[in-house]
């Protein structure tokens, strides 16, 4: 690790986006507009499942104002005999009829045309004009619906067992064998749990502006997690090159996943085409809700055996995910790290990604994980109960440490999930006296994070100051770490850095913002590329001094000789330096693109505390403490801030969030009033820990945080409930008509 | 039908537009008028994104119609910060790092200052009522909720 003075990093510093975010001057991306704009809608399906016989858009054309129509027909069609054709976690195939329907509408809001107009009432108009002769089909929404014999299938190619079926994949993590491990156990638990489908919950809904010259020359303004992901989807989706796509990130308003796809941008291009006028398109909320990703609806059973000393000697996983219309459900996040925090010797872990007639999944924190880890720390609980154990104490028994090998596949190195069990045990909150009809509970999580590719340029401007220029849109704050990071290394003031997040055609390819991997795989590159700078400074200074370079170091942000030995110069300041680069050998800046490796998981445990309201049935979080290894807190207040919003939207994914569906196979809640989020009144403070084991592949000692306070959040509320009520739910969310239900259950049976 | 001419005022200067008879307050602020500091979340009043002040009375610009305007005083975030100064709520929301994405920062800071204008000592409880029309789906409200806290203190002292 090369930081020396640490006068920047860990300091809690302004973000560089910040007065533009307070003021409402920060370009959002429906805060735009082009010259001779016109508005896009998308006409959406009615129906769950519909063939599409014919689509005749002639009347919509006619109307006056409308200047495009795109079908399916305008979209490149990536054949499902042709295979995988695979952009980064997403294929093609499906990715092209996700954005518009082809031969089957899947789900009801799946687009099957838009229109370009000069407003956006002449835009719903028209699309009101366009006939589409749908043949309605049975369809399936839950995943028991899904998988019973005689369902409909959306995928009609698809066998599984030999059989026509909307399983579309099984995975497997193994390690040991289940049935060598099961007959050692002394006592085994195995219990079955489902999980409702959430949203990312996103304020800003999804829009972009786009523009196409007639030379193809194509600018698109939307908000993404990956300009460069919009860039190539779009590119691939309109057959418009890459080269000719200048994708420019505007500020994001929340993503957790939901922005690693294109939905828009692809029919916007192509509506800006063919009328030759700017588009715009914005989604409803209503649309959000409808035709969006949330996260998978789930269905797990577990099955654990331990020794009566509480060593884990063997674990069965089995996770059916629903995918939604669309193969991709995250399945690999719930096989692959639901007993990662356990160093078991017998491990089988199996998931199966279930279509059914439901808008595709999108990523969601650490898309799958809370799902699997939600079933795994509830039986957990349970055993520790069964063993008469502390919950805490039976983790810490069979804690992954350096050396332990996963299930899915890593040796771990040093990691710190001991020290989050720790530092739970000892926090004042594990102590502290529950009162009536209050509960508590805890609950540990693991995530992969990720490294992959980033670039970045550090320039020196002609009055000394610095520009960093990244390709990662900031969600959370990224911005004031990256700054903090280059202000340490060139050891000048905060405020003289700026950092900025380039468009597609201006800064090197960088992969999403996502897989808790923006921090980790930018500061890598802005380090590398900041050593590039401090390496041109000290040369210059060493031929201005007529030394050595290797007798100049670069210190408080100017160059001064190594020792007296190397001869008495006064220091020269990065300002001095930007001054004489002209006469110097030119400007001084550098650019690091690079394929980062070393990002090694992240652990938190979570301590959860909650009252239960009989008369309401409401279950209210009094207190939380989220504790979690962080690597390097670079910027302590938005490592707190991703804790904290991790942690509110399990909250809400345990509590309250689900998607109610009407007997015609519709979403009847697409709104914030009834697909009811966490308001500010339903939360108490969310305590955070942040325990700081550096991540030795890095040089700051970065590891991702983002995805991990996701993880044990519902498992941890549940074993709260139970702590309060002596009853366990095992389906989420535990709403307020659940818990009535159970409260009167317990009322009648000690009646009875 | 004819467009309506509304004659009104926004962070004190004297507006004048046309407007539909159905177009809403938001579409007003972020169209013709240029103020897309006011987001939309929703278009249904549950998010508070859109956040103004109507003759200082908190609503929702996206259940306002544009025409209600008339004569009337408006106020958005793009007129909370006295020129270069930020209002002390906008000061104490950056230092507090109580902003993630930041498209519900401006609708959290309306509404902040409209309950710091009629409460100036709120509890904690006072302040998470207030703000439970005004959604972030980023931070878990902690620091927000400390910042209009802080900020509700620092007030104080500047007053007395």
């Amino acid at each position: 690790m090369n930081v020396v003075n640490n006068k920047w990093i860990g300091q809690r510093t302004i973000r560089p986006d910040g007065v533009d975010k307070v003021t409402g001057r920060a370009a959002f991306a429906a805060d735009t507009t082009m010259p001779g704009m016109i508005w896009g809608k998308v006409l959406r399906s009615p129906h769950p499942h519909a063939r599409i016989k014919s689509i005749n858009t002639a009347k919509a054309e006619a109307l006056p104002g409308v200047k495009a129509v795109v079908t399916s027909r305008d979209i490149v069609d990536f054949t499902i005999e042709k295979g995988a054709v695979m952009l980064g976690i997403q294929d093609m195939r499906w990715m092209c009829r996700n954005v518009m329907a082809r031969d089957k509408a899947l789900f009801p809001g799946h687009p099957v045309a838009a229109v370009a107009a000069t407003t956006e009432a002449i835009a719903a108009e028209a699309c009101k004009l366009i006939e589409v002769d749908y043949e309605v089909l049975p369809w399936a929404i839950e995943i028991d619906d899904a998988l019973k014999d005689g369902a409909p299938i959306l995928h009609e190619f698809n066998k599984f067992d030999g059989k026509p079926s909307n399983i579309m994949g099984r995975i497997e993590s193994k390690k040991g064998d289940i049935a060598i491990g099961f007959k050692d156990a002394e006592i085994v638990i195995e219990r079955s749990f489902t999980t409702r489908p959430v949203h990312q919950g996103y304020i800003e809904p999804h829009a972009c502006l786009i523009s196409v010259a007639a030379d193809g020359k194509t600018t698109i303004w939307s908000s993404s997690q990956g300009q460069f992901m919009v860039r190539a989807m779009t590119s691939m989706l309109t057959g418009i090159p890459q080269s000719d796509i200048r994708a420019i990130p505007a500020e994001i308003g929340g993503g957790f996943g939901g922005k690693t796809i294109v939905y828009l941008e692809p029919l916007a291009t192509l509506l800006a085409k063919k009328s030759g006028r700017p588009v715009k398109m914005v989604m409803t909320r209503e649309e959000v809700m409808r035709a969006t990703g949330p996260t998978s609806g789930s269905k797990s059973t577990v099955r654990i055996g331990a020794r009566k000393d509480g060593t884990i000697v063997a674990a069965h996983g089995s996770f059916y995910l629903q995918a939604g219309a669309f193969p991709g459900s995250p399945i690999r996040g719930a096989v692959g790290c639901s007993f990662a925090p356990y160093d078991i010797p017998h491990v089988l872990s199996e998931g199966f990604d279930v279509c059914s007639n439901r808008s595709k999944v999108a990523a969601y924190r650490a898309p799958g994980a809370p799902i699997g880890a939600y079933a795994v720390e509830c039986v957990l609980d349970e055993l520790a109960a069964a063993l008469k154990m502390d919950p805490l104490a039976l983790r810490l028994k069979n804690a992954a440490k350096e050396g332990t090998k996963a299930a899915h596949g890593p040796v771990f190195p040093r990691i710190g999930y001991i020290e989050t069990l720790e530092a739970a045990k000892n926090h004042p909150h594990y102590a502290a006296p529950l009162g009536k009809l209050q509960g508590r509970g805890v609950a540990s999580g693991f995530w992969f994070n990720a490294g992959g590719e980033s670039s970045a340029q550090v320039n020196i401007t002609e009055d000394g100051n610095v520009v960093v220029t990244t390709g990662h849109p900031d969600i959370g704050g990224s911005r004031a770490g990256i700054a903090n990071i280059c202000a340490e290394l060139l050891g000048i003031d905060y405020k003289r850095v700026s950092v900025i997040i380039g468009d597609t055609q201006t800064v090197g390819f960088s992969n999403l913002t996502g897989g808790s991997r923006v921090l980790f795989a930018s500061s890598m590159v802005v380090t590398q590329a900041a050593d590039k700078v401090i390496a041109t400074l000290r040369e210059r200074a060493a031929k201005l001094w007529e030394i050595d370079p290797e007798a100049v170091k670069w210190e408080n942000g100017a160059a001064h000789p190594v020792s007296p030995n190397a001869g008495q110069f006064e220091p020269l300041t990065l300002a001095d330096l930007a001054e004489k680069a002209p006469s110097q050998g030119g400007p001084i800046g550098a650019s690091v693109q690079l394929n980062t490796q070393g990002a090694e998981g992240g652990f938190g445990t979570h301590i959860c505390d909650v009252e239960v309201d009989v008369d309401l049935g409401i279950v209210r979080v009094i207190r939380y403490t989220a504790v979690q290894d962080v690597g390097r807190a670079v910027h302590p207040s938005y490592v707190e801030g991703q804790l904290q919003g991790g942690v509110a939207q399990g909250i809400g994914w345990a509590l309250n969030e689900e998607y109610i569906y009407n007997k015609d196979g519709k979403v009847d809640n697409p709104g914030f009033l009834d697909y009811r989020m966490p308001v500010c009144s339903d939360l108490p403070m969310l305590d955070c820990a942040l325990v700081e084991v550096p991540n030795p592949k890095h040089p700051q000692g970065v590891k991702g945080v983002g995805e991990v306070p996701l993880v044990p959040v519902m498992a941890a509320v549940a074993n709260a409930v139970h702590n309060a009520l002596g009853k366990r739910f095992y389906s989420l969310p535990m709403s307020p008509p659940k818990v009535s239900a159970v409260l009167d259950a317990l009322t009648q049976q000690a009646a009875e | 039908m004819p467009k309506l001419h509304v004659t009104t005022s926004v962070n004190g200067e004297p507006v004048e537009f046309l407007c539909e008879p159905y177009e809403t307050m938001l579409d007003a602020l972020r169209g013709q008028l240029g103020l897309t500091g006011s987001k939309e979340g929703c278009s249904s009043g549950d998010c508070g994104a859109c956040s103004i002040t109507l003759d200082g009375r908190l609503v929702c610009s996206c259940l306002m119609l544009a025409a209600e305007a008339e004569g009337h005083e408006i106020r958005t975030i793009e007129g909370m910060a006295k020129g270069e100064k930020l209002h002390p709520l906008q000061q104490k929301f950056l230092e507090h790092a109580a902003l993630q994405c930041g498209i519900c920062t401006s609708g959290m800071l309306v509404a902040s200052e409209a309950l710091l204008a009629r409460n100036s000592n709120p509890t904690e409880e006072e302040v998470r009522f207030w703000l439970a029309g005004n959604l972030c789906r980023c931070t878990g409200y902690d620091k927000i909720v400390r910042a209009v806290m802080e900020t509700a203190a620092e007030m104080r002292e500047t007053a007395r």
